[in-house]
């Protein structure tokens, strides 16, 4: 099994495409500082968002109850599954129970995590994802490489020839208005023959028994008021108290997800459609056992905006494929290994801990410092291959004796420039592979601090020799 | 146990301290929230138009191109446009296929992201117009401009059962290269007159 | 008058001696009594960074023993530092003199700034300067304000390097990016890290930066691996060797 450096350095050969791929991204992370700079009070609004999300996570079971009750006296019909199993058999059953053969799906990345489509489709129903980016996705076969952003991987050249392909578009066409247009026709065919939409749930409010459902694009609503049939399918995690603490996540999830103020349609559904069905399935499927634990329960409070993705340095340089879970980048690097542990347990390790995405993350996960966390886990659990732990040991062996600490490095500092450059810079060198060592100078600090170094020139970096690009040691 | 009981015993067992619901921050509140409304629905890709009267709104609807050009028009707004399909008499939300423009009430725009709330329930098994209409035509009370979400759900009164939404602009996707393009599956176009 | 403690970590004791020197001249000149422990060696980050609770103890131990009795720990590394900071409970809480040491232990321009109130910069430097905010200075001990935040604008060590004569601190696109050190991560993930290593140093080049400097030398170890792997026209210096010929007051 590879992990995620073995697959980001495939990612990274194409130089022209990684760099197109990190610059889509940071262009989404531009939009969004413009758009939170442009709200006074947004800081504070995370600060209450993270409350929010800690009360709730606090009283989860109780708000659980308040929604099913509000909800089924809205005349919705709920369900639990306790995992993407049970899930996906509610789901079928509820299906199946009514003829139904055609299903439309908008995003939800909880039947991602459960794989509810090749299951669907292995019992003989045609689910299609309406929204364009999973669209895309779905016809080439693939999981979406982001949550907000499923197709960012792929170039207008790629879809293009998809679509000529899949929808018969003129061969060559890329123009993205003219492929958006297409797809449009042929989802607009698909929605109209559906007898059932599927959604993922953004919020549901214990206090009101409802769910909102946000999109840009309007497949949910295209979804769920053509067909009599809606279910929709929600993480326990994804309840709010009030119908008021709605005011403080809608100003914050869409400015994070895309750097828009608001998404183009943010439906709130407080029972079925008349004449219809509203299902609302309620998923544990392993996030129970994520609450147990101290350390790593605030990654529940995660609305799923991508801001973590777009902005990681990482992320945008080695794809959401790297990752090989259905949430990557940051806050999927910490819910990977908790289902997970052994098939996941790299993704702690492919972060450089820059802390960028703790500091972008709307609801203050503090994402860097998790993953920092689950490293030691992994260690704990002997995920971490043990050599790598033996080479730690003997390095804090070292370090902490001074003595030997003072003559490995005199060693290192004697042997390594005799050394031929070949040996040196070998197959073991990872750091070499792309850059020089750092200098091995000829006494370390505390050997020069001994001979009571010269008092500094003032006015000598004037004539510094900036031509030169190599460092002499002292 | 069933699985309601056991993911409920499991999240109790599970639970964190408790841990008390914060104080909400003041929201920003804008010098003029009308032009910030104005501004902002711009922004995410509508038409702002400003009329005076019910009367004016007519007449400057009229004017739109794609007013001219509709075939098919509903109209829930009385005094606005002429309806030229009668939603009443469709049976099913298929028949609104077709449509090429729908002017809807909203009940109030929100300032600092050009949404409008509009509340869906009269509408009943034909809410789909929201979203199948070619065009879309949303129509405000001047009077009626909150500054943010945060005021937007002070107000707001579910309907228990019921539908509402909030609609900011045209439907729109940037999932190809993050190419801003408007007309995904929804209205191709969002004009909003602010009336009064 | 207060006693500090230089601590200057083990990389840089062993590859940039030059860069111990600067700090120890910086703060000479501020007339205070400094002293460098023998028996220092490393906080343990690396082995922190790796998981290896364990490995890290006895080296988070030892520092509290050595460091423990200084009225304020000064260390030219904000990685370092936040090690203490931010990660040292985990092995010291409830030992005595923790809570002291936590407190006290300063980032070198953090020093400069906050604890001995340096506001003039007296020197000169007439280069083209790219400052590179490594992440854990930036973000842990929040030397300055990160792009993402949405607060007032401040820099601890752009403030400094400002008031230099003739220095220009050239613009960047993206003013605080990850250059892809990382600690383990620059060799677990060798890839990446370049290729961020090397859009940084891009980043700095356009803006016309003829130097890069920061305060983390590990961050500046990897970029100047990269400078002069690829031979490129840059040089590459720490705070403190800028700052160490400038009067401070």
């Amino acid at each position: 099994m590879t992990g995620h450096s073995e697959k980001a350095a495939l990612f990274v050969v194409d130089d022209e495409r990684v760099h197109w791929h990190d610059q889509s991204l940071w262009f989404v992370r531009l939009k969004r500082d413009k758009q939170a700079a442009s709200i006074p009070e947004w800081e504070m609004l995370r600060d209450t968002a993270a409350a929010i999300k800690t009360h709730t996570l606090s009283r989860l079971a109780d708000y659980l109850e308040e929604f099913e009750r509000n909800a089924v006296a809205n005349g919705i019909q709920v369900y639990w599954a306790r995992d993407g199993a049970e899930h996906n058999a509610i789901v079928h059953k509820i299906l199946l129970d009514r003829g139904v053969t055609r299903l439309v799906k908008s995003k939800s990345m909880l039947t991602e995590e459960c794989h509810l489509n090749p299951y669907l489709e292995a019992r003989g129903i045609e689910v299609t994802d309406t929204d364009l980016g999973e669209r895309i996705v779905q016809l080439r076969h693939e999981p979406p490489s982001h949550i907000v952003l499923p197709a960012i991987h792929l170039k207008k050249e790629d879809i293009g020839e998809l679509f000529h392909e899949k929808l018969g578009t003129k061969q060559g066409a890329s123009d993205a208005k003219y492929l958006t247009e297409a797809a449009r026709g042929h989802l607009r065919e698909k929605f109209m023959a559906t007898q059932a939409g599927l959604t993922g749930v953004n919020f549901a409010i214990a206090e009101t028994g409802g769910i909102v459902v946000c999109t840009n694009e309007g497949n949910a609503d295209m979804g769920t008021s053509l067909p009599p049939i809606h279910i929709a399918c929600m993480g326990v995690e994804k309840i709010l108290p009030r119908a008021e603490d709605l005011g403080i996540f809608q100003r914050l999830l869409a400015r994070s997800a895309t750097g828009q103020p608001v998404t183009t349609y943010s439906s709130h559904f407080h029972g079925p459609i008349p004449g219809g069905e509203l299902h609302v399935v309620i998923v544990d499927n392993g996030r129970s056992a994520i609450l147990a634990q101290e350390t790593f329960r605030r990654s529940l409070s995660c609305i799923r905006c991508g801001a973590c993705m777009n902005t990681c340095p990482v992320f945008r340089r080695s794809g959401g494929y790297s990752y090989g879970y259905t949430v990557p980048g940051p806050i999927g690097s910490l819910l990977g290994p908790q289902r997970d542990m052994r098939k996941y347990g790299s993704l702690p390790f492919a972060s450089s801990l820059c802390g960028s995405c703790t500091d972008v993350c709307p609801v203050k996960i503090d994402l860097h410092h998790e993953l920092y966390a689950f490293r030691q886990v992994l260690v704990r659990k002997k995920v971490v291959p043990l050599y790598k732990r033996f080479g730690m040991a003997i390095i804090s062996f070292v370090l902490a004796r001074p003595w030997l600490y003072r003559l490995a490095g005199k060693l290192m500092r004697w042997i390594v420039p005799r050394l031929p450059r070949t040996v040196v810079y070998g197959p073991w060198n990872a750091w070499g592979i792309h850059r020089e060592l750092p200098p091995m100078p000829r006494e370390s600090f505390r050997e020069l601090l001994k001979r009571e170094p010269p008092p500094s020139v003032p006015g000598s970096v004037r004539n510094l020799e900036l031509a030169g690009v190599k460092k002499e040691p002292l | 146990m069933n699985s309601r009981d056991t993911i409920l015993a499991s999240l109790r067992r599970a639970s964190p301290p408790s841990s008390p619901r914060p104080e909400y921050p003041a929201a920003i509140a804008y010098a003029n929230p009308e032009a910030q409304f104005a501004e902002t629905f711009t922004f995410v890709g509508g038409t702002f138009v400003r009329v005076t009267s019910l009367i004016a709104l007519d007449a400057e609807l009229r004017k739109l191109e794609l007013y001219a050009k509709a075939r098919k028009i509903v109209s829930l707004v009385p005094g606005a446009g002429e309806s030229t399909v009668d939603l009443s008499a469709m049976k099913q939300p298929h028949e609104l296929e077709g449509v090429d423009l729908a002017i809807l009430p909203g009940e109030f725009g929100v300032a600092e992201n050009g949404a409008v709330w509009v509340p869906g329930s009269s509408l009943g098994p034909r809410r789909a117009i929201f979203v199948i209409a070619e065009h879309l035509v949303l129509v405000v009370p001047a009077s009626q401009i909150v500054h943010t979400m945060q005021h937007a759900y002070d107000r707001i009164r579910f309907e228990r059962p019921g539908f509402g939404l909030f609609i900011s602009g045209p439907s729109k996707t940037a999932d190809i290269e993050q190419s801003l393009v408007i007309g995904a599956h929804g209205a191709r176009s969002c004009t909003l007159f602010l009336v009064g | 008058m207060p006693k500090i403690g230089l601590f200057i970590p083990c990389y840089i004791d062993q590859f940039y001696p030059q860069v111990g020197l600067a700090t120890l001249r910086v703060l000479r000149q501020l007339g205070i009594d400094i002293d460098f422990p023998e028996e220092q060696t490393c906080c343990g980050q690396p082995m922190a960074n790796s998981g290896c609770a364990d490995e890290t103890q006895p080296l988070a131990e030892k520092f509290l023993r050595v460091f423990g009795k200084y009225d304020h720990v000064v260390a030219p590394s904000g990685s370092c530092v936040s090690m203490v900071r931010n990660h040292y409970a985990q092995w010291l809480d409830g030992k005595p003199g923790f809570d002291h040491l936590r407190s006290n232990t300063f980032e070198l321009c953090e020093y400069l700034v906050d604890v001995a109130g340096v506001t003039k910069v007296d020197g000169d430097f007439p280069f083209k300067v790219g400052l590179h905010m490594s992440c854990h200075g930036l973000r842990e001990l929040r030397l300055g304000r990160s792009s993402e935040k949405m607060v007032p604008a401040f820099n601890k060590v752009g403030q400094l390097l400002a008031q230099l004569k003739g220095i220009e601190l050239v613009e960047l696109n993206r003013p605080d990016e990850c250059c892809g050190f990382g600690g383990t991560f620059a060799v677990n993930e060798e890839a990446v890290s370049c290729l961020m290593g090397r859009d940084r140093i891009a980043d700095h080049l356009m803006g016309g930066a003829e130097v890069i400097t920061g305060f983390d030398v590990s961050c500046l170890m990897h970029l100047e691996g990269i400078i002069r792997r690829e031979k490129t026209q840059l040089r590459v210096m720490h705070v403190a060797e800028i700052l160490e010929t400038a009067g401070l007051s």
